[in-house]
């Protein structure tokens, strides 16, 4: 087991990596910018090392700085939480020849999955499911429109380094390919320095299914079900929920297997998600992976009883993963919302100093948060505040469950998008389970949904 | 030795209201005030320096980085101490101008 880890990364998912390593007995670094100095991170890792100014350029992803860091205070591993470094290739290159071990898979892993080609590629060589597109990146307009006919519309195209939903455009008709390829690649080109596009047949009801993978370095490889997604604004995560109320026990073992097998010819190590598209059919295909812990990891640990930030650890440090599949049990049902500092409506960001905090608690319920009374959110990162996690017998327990732990949440000073959460939460389509990833889409068009979102906004203090 | 722990409580006044320019850190780093085991320490305290005077190394990434001087002026404090780890805005010296 490592003697030090070093925690490059900062806000709840900080605490959580200190958290885990704290109950294995191994000491933890905290890095920070000078705008968290006063962070919980910082107050409760071993040592902490100030590493740059706020802006996360100049110290949360200064790997020179991270790398000294992990040098003055001997750290023997450095984990890199998710998002910043955590998919960066070149770092884990970095601090595994600098002799620290990046908690995470191989960095070639890193490369593979992280340009969505080549993902694409590496997926359907190892048997994971494509919906039909392009092979590869598309060289002109008018090849874009010849692969557009022969798979029929609707289309999307995708940047090939894009990621969070930047960079995609959707096609319905034949007379516009050339267009939108021109348009979409050059802002890709502007966003991520890079116009490579691809396309592929557009969804039009599809469900954000994704299967967990834990790997360990001998090759021994399980899956631990799936969490349902769906409910995300352009891209971006709100709710998660394990089961999903559209994975039936056969589908989540078929998704899981086929997984698994394409892990195992992968050679892949360490924590995984391997993202899906679930049709109305119940037909799945591969989006994308992920090679690191995700921010709703605790989803999958409140239903399987696997902690998984200490597993990713302890398979870092080289241990046999010891639980087979048939040792792996789905218990009830789990839910997370993340509360974010911002605008219930308009979701802005809105950072500020929280006058007043208080937690939730009570049975079944679980904060992931860096939050505390007299906290500023600071506006040089994201506007995740905390994640609210139940676990319950049965899902409508836990949306109750959900809905109660809500009403317990006093956050004051800020805006928060705890009254989405509760209108979210009472709409008849999240609760009849019959929901897709345009929920929130049409949530927020809905009369009802904007009247429940109004009255969680007069409740809420 | 490990660097300092930051607790949240902020550190204790006074190194920043007596007069003078702090030098800081530009990065995270060893602390040496001499560019060799066998080379003389660059400044001394009272030593007078010039603007773009080399003051102390700092060693990052197995690379001994020289730090200058921004400002002209007499070394009133040294704050770091040979071999230090020092973090990100660490203050080094206190100089003033003359």
């Amino acid at each position: 087991m490592f003697k030090k880890i070093l925690i490059a990364n900062r806000g709840e998912i900080a605490l959580r990596i200190i958290r885990a390593a704290r109950e294995l007995g191994v000491r933890t670094v905290a890095v920070h910018s000078t705008a968290d100095a006063n962070a919980l991170h910082v107050r409760f890792a071993d040592e902490a090392v100030c590493i740059g100014p706020p802006p996360s350029k100049e110290s949360y992803l200064n790997i020179p700085a991270i790398l000294s860091a992990a040098e003055i205070t001997r750290a023997d591993a450095i984990h890199p939480g998710y998002g910043f470094l955590s998919e960066n290739a070149g770092f884990a290159e970095v601090s595994e020849n600098c002799k620290i071990r990046f908690i995470g898979p191989r960095p070639e892993m890193l490369r593979l999955m992280g340009n969505k080609v080549s993902a694409r590629v590496a997926a359907k060589e190892a048997g994971l499911p494509l919906l039909p597109g392009s092979k590869g990146v598309l060289k002109n307009p008018a090849e874009a429109r010849a692969v557009a006919e022969s798979i029929g519309f609707p289309v999307i195209l995708k940047a090939a380094a894009g990621g969070g939903g930047r960079g995609m455009k959707i096609v319905r008709e034949k007379s516009v390919v050339a267009a939108a390829f021109a348009t979409a690649s050059a802002e890709a080109a502007n966003a991520f320095g890079n116009g490579d596009m691809y396309l592929e047949r557009y969804v039009e009801k599809p469900r954000h299914i994704e299967i967990q993978i834990v790997a360990d370095e001998h090759g021994h490889i399980i899956h631990l079900g799936e969490r349902e997604c769906s409910v995300q604004r352009r891209h971006q995560k709100l709710i998660e929920e394990s089961p999903s109320p559209a994975v039936t026990p056969e589908l989540r073992r078929r998704m899981g297997e086929v997984s698994v097998q394409a892990m195992e010819r992968i050679g892949y190590n360490n924590l995984g998600t391997i993202e899906y598209l679930l049709d109305e059919r119940g037909d799945f295909y591969f989006m994308e992976m992920n090679t690191r812990v995700q921010v709703e990891h605790p989803v999958t640990e409140m239903v399987t009883g696997v902690d998984l930030v200490s597993t990713q650890i302890r398979l870092a440090a080289g241990d046999p993963l010891k639980l087979t599949q048939a040792d792996v049990v789905f218990r009830g049902a789990a839910i997370e919302c993340r509360v974010n500092a911002e605008d219930p409506v308009t979701f802005a960001p809105w950072p500020g100093k929280i006058t007043g905090y208080s937690v939730p608690g009570g049975y079944g319920v679980r904060v992931d948060s860096a939050a505390y009374e007299n906290y500023s959110v600071l506006p040089y990162y994201d506007s995740l505040l905390a994640k609210l996690v139940v676990q319950a017998d049965d899902r409508s327990t836990a949306i109750a469950r959900m809905q109660r732990a809500l009403g317990e949440y006093v956050i004051e000073g800020i805006r928060t998008n705890i009254p989405f959460h509760r209108a979210a939460l009472a709409d008849e389509a999240f609760v009849s389970g019959a929901y897709d990833t345009r929920f929130v889409e049409r949530l927020l068009a809905s009369e009802s949904g904007t009247r429940r979102l109004r009255r969680a906004i007069e409740e809420t203090p | 030795m490990g660097p300092r722990v930051s607790a949240p409580e902020p550190p204790p006044p006074p190194v920043t209201e007596r007069p003078g320019i702090l030098v800081t850190s530009p990065f995270v780093g060893t602390f040496y005030r001499a560019a060799g085991p066998d080379q003389p320490v660059l400044v001394e305290l009272g030593s007078v320096v010039k603007k773009g005077q080399p003051i102390c190394i700092i060693e990052a990434m197995k690379l001994m980085n020289e730090i200058e001087s921004e400002d002209a002026g007499k070394v009133t404090e040294i704050l770091a101490e040979n071999g230090q780890p020092v973090e990100f805005g660490q203050a080094l010296f206190r100089i003033e101008p003359l």
